[in-house]
């Protein structure tokens, strides 16, 4: 039997908001990119019959159009919690605009990334370089959120599509906008794959619970991690 | 040129044109324009009293196909009324004058109609150097600005005028512009189409005339009543695209029975004009109805987002036929690769770890008993 004896305290990161925003997106992309790849390609199952009896193409294009929704306005919670949240999810850990954040990225990457020192990492919610990830990720967010809504307007009259109306003269026609929208998904494919990747890799080599922080909210943390928090001396937000 | 200036109503009716032909024009030109049926009446008494309007008409970067088109206008008012008084005034391919009573023609229109006049241009204007279209030593864009300063309105007809069609396509030799990229201060109608629909191009006419304004524009600059709506949204193959009904090759039973073109590459969805409603040749057809998907012509870059058969546009700089979705695959295969290597290298590092961690037991600390 091996037994680590290493002092860890509970530290509660992400808050209920946080938690159901995370898991109610990571729905909406799974149907996102599911319905978006099927209106993009559609599958030939269908011969030898008439349109009358079928509508399975626009139940597809419906239910798109819906969880759109969904993901519009659960992003939209998050940006809210962004400046409401505890520290841990307020909108500054996300842009790196602190000399301590991009030391940390470095390190990180040195440590997580090239694996070429073990050194730890500090910080207790995000890592800087996940942080700026993820306002990466939450830029693409938006410029889909832009670029789908941009779309719609064409074929809606509702409010809420028409605000975007402007996005399709912007970038020249529905042509272009709906080629950006295309090549986007991909770019929620690659990061599902690395995130749920590095979501594991951290579980097993912090063994903060990092995976299970998603669910209950609450992580591992080392004491003298949590004392350092407590009396960091150079101002920097994180950490 | 005459002195009196004749409207459109006295011109039809020397040309021969009843005036029940004259009221059918009229009427269906408010329908066109989606007017109320008031704006029959408007129609009417503005082609009957109000002098014809004066047209400036440049031919630069192009192929005609405009001009063309418009000449075939399913109801030969617009051909013969609008067309041969425009040719009067500053046509270059239509009109009767050469040299330098061309040159008179025109600059008698500026100087005798300043801010009345309309200028439209068909072809798009070389700006990588401008000699690569030059009229009577002068380059298009030299002309295009000299007319449009003193001009009331700009028409730029098909896409080459207002979005640069094929000459802008990838790599764009000459450099060509539409017109409302290289002139300012004046509203530019885009006219949008390869050619535009003859019926759309006499609406816009009529529409200048009858109410004195340029009519309401989209965000791309076209006339709302004949580009609001996605050629998918008229299209009468809409129920077999919402059935999930779609043509797989050109010879095939769907081809047949009339399923939707969208996996041949039906730019419809993406693509607004009126081909679905006002129709071609006179209403007989459009390009959806004889089974051929739509490519897009009234919309900025079409030439570069084919291939006009595959819905998926190639990405310019990744070689022919290279798809989003090919470069999504590559680059998602590349990223599992990455993934698989890091967590090879994790677990031989982790194992390294774990081997030199002691091995711990009765030494075991209890946080609660300290
Ligand atoms: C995770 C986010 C999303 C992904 C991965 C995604 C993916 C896709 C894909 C791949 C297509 C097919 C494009 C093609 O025809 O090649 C598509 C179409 C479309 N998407 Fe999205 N999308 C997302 C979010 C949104 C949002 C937020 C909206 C907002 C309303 C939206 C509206 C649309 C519209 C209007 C279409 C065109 C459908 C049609 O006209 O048939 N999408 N999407
Ligand atoms: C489509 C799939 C997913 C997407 C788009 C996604 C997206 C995100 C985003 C945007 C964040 C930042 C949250 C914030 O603070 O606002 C995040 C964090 C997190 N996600 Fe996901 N996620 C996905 C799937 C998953 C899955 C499957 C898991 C777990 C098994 C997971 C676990 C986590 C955890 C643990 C964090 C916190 C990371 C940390 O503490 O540094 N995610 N995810
Ligand atoms: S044929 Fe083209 S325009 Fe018609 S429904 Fe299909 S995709 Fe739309
Ligand atoms: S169907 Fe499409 S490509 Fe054909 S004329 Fe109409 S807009 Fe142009």
């Amino acid at each position: 039997m091996r037994i680590r004896s290493v002092p860890m305290r509970e530290v509660q990161v992400w808050e209920l908001p946080v938690r159901i925003y995370h898991w109610v997106n990571a729905l909406c992309i799974l149907s996102l990119v599911i319905t978006g790849y099927t209106i993009g390609s559609p599958p030939a199952f269908m011969k030898g019959t008439e349109a009358y009896f079928n509508y399975w193409f626009g139940t597809v294009r419906f239910i798109h159009f819906v969880t759109a929704f969904v993901f519009f306005f659960n992003f939209l919670v998050r940006i809210y919690w962004g400046f409401a949240g505890n520290e841990f999810s307020r909108w500054y850990n996300f842009i790196p605009l602190k000399r301590c954040q991009w030391k940390e990225i470095l390190t990180v990457i040195k440590v997580d990334v090239l694996q070429i020192t073990n050194r730890q990492i500090d910080s207790i919610g995000h890592n800087s370089l996940a942080s700026l990830i993820y306002f990466i990720t939450f830029l693409i967010f938006l410029l889909q959120c832009l670029t789908g809504f941009g779309m719609y307007s064409a074929m809606s009259k509702a409010f809420l599509p028409h605000l975007f109306a402007w996005v399709v003269p912007f970038l020249g026609g529905d042509i272009h906008v709906r080629q950006l929208h295309h090549i986007l998904m991909w770019g929620f494919i690659l990061f599902s794959i690395i995130h749920i990747y590095l979501v594991f890799y951290h579980d097993y080599i912090e063994r903060r619970g990092v995976t299970s922080s998603m669910i209950g909210g609450w992580k591992y943390i080392e004491e003298d991690v949590i004392l350092r928090h407590e009396n960091r001396t150079e101002e920097c937000p994180k950490n | 040129m005459e002195n009196k200036q004749l409207s459109f109503y006295e011109e039809a009716r020397g040309n021969g044109i009843s005036r029940k032909e004259f009221l059918k024009f009229c009427t269906i030109m408010a329908a066109w324009l989606g007017l109320e049926t008031s704006g029959v009446g408007q129609i009417v008494k503005a082609l009957e009293t109000k002098p014809r309007l004066p047209v400036i008409w440049f031919h630069f970067q192009e192929c005609t196909c405009c001009s063309e088109s418009f000449i075939r206008a399913s109801h030969p008012i617009v051909a013969s009324i609008v067309l041969d008084k425009i040719s009067l005034d500053y046509q270059e391919t239509l009109m009767a004058a050469s040299g330098v009573q061309a040159e008179d023609a025109y600059k008698t229109v500026m100087a005798k109609f300043p801010g009345e006049y309309i200028v439209m241009v068909e072809g798009s204007i070389p700006t990588e150097n401008e000699a690569y279209c030059c009229i009577g030593g002068r380059s298009a864009l030299q002309i295009l600005k000299e007319a449009v300063a003193n001009s009331k309105a700009v028409v730029a007809w098909g896409n080459c005028a207002s979005a640069g069609c094929v000459q802008a396509a990838s790599p764009n030799p000459t450099g060509a512009k539409p017109v409302h990229k290289v002139i300012s201060g004046k509203p530019v109608i885009n006219v949008q189409g390869c050619p535009p629909i003859a019926d759309v191009m006499a609406g816009v006419v009529v529409h200048l005339l009858t109410f004195d304004r340029i009519p309401q524009l989209d965000g791309l600059g076209r006339p709302k009543a004949f580009y609001s709506r996605r050629v998918h949204d008229t299209c009468y193959r809409r129920a077999n695209f919402d059935a999930g009904l779609f043509v797989e090759a050109f010879d095939d039973e769907g081809a047949k029975r009339g399923y939707c073109l969208y996996k041949m590459g039906c730019k419809g969805p993406v693509t607004y004009n009126s081909c679905g409603i006002i129709k071609w040749n006179d209403g007989i057809s459009y390009p959806i109805q004889s089974g051929h998907p739509c490519i897009g012509c009234a919309e900025e870059g079409f030439w570069d987002n084919g291939p006009f058969y595959k819905h998926l546009p190639q990405i310019a700089g990744f070689g022919i036929e290279t798809t989003a979705d090919k470069i999504g695959v590559a680059v998602g295969l590349s990223a599992l690769a990455g993934v698989t290597g890091h967590a090879v290298l994790t677990n031989i590092r982790k194992h390294r770890e774990i081997a030199n961690a002691p091995e711990a037991g009765s030494e075991i600390e209890n946080p609660k008993e300290k």
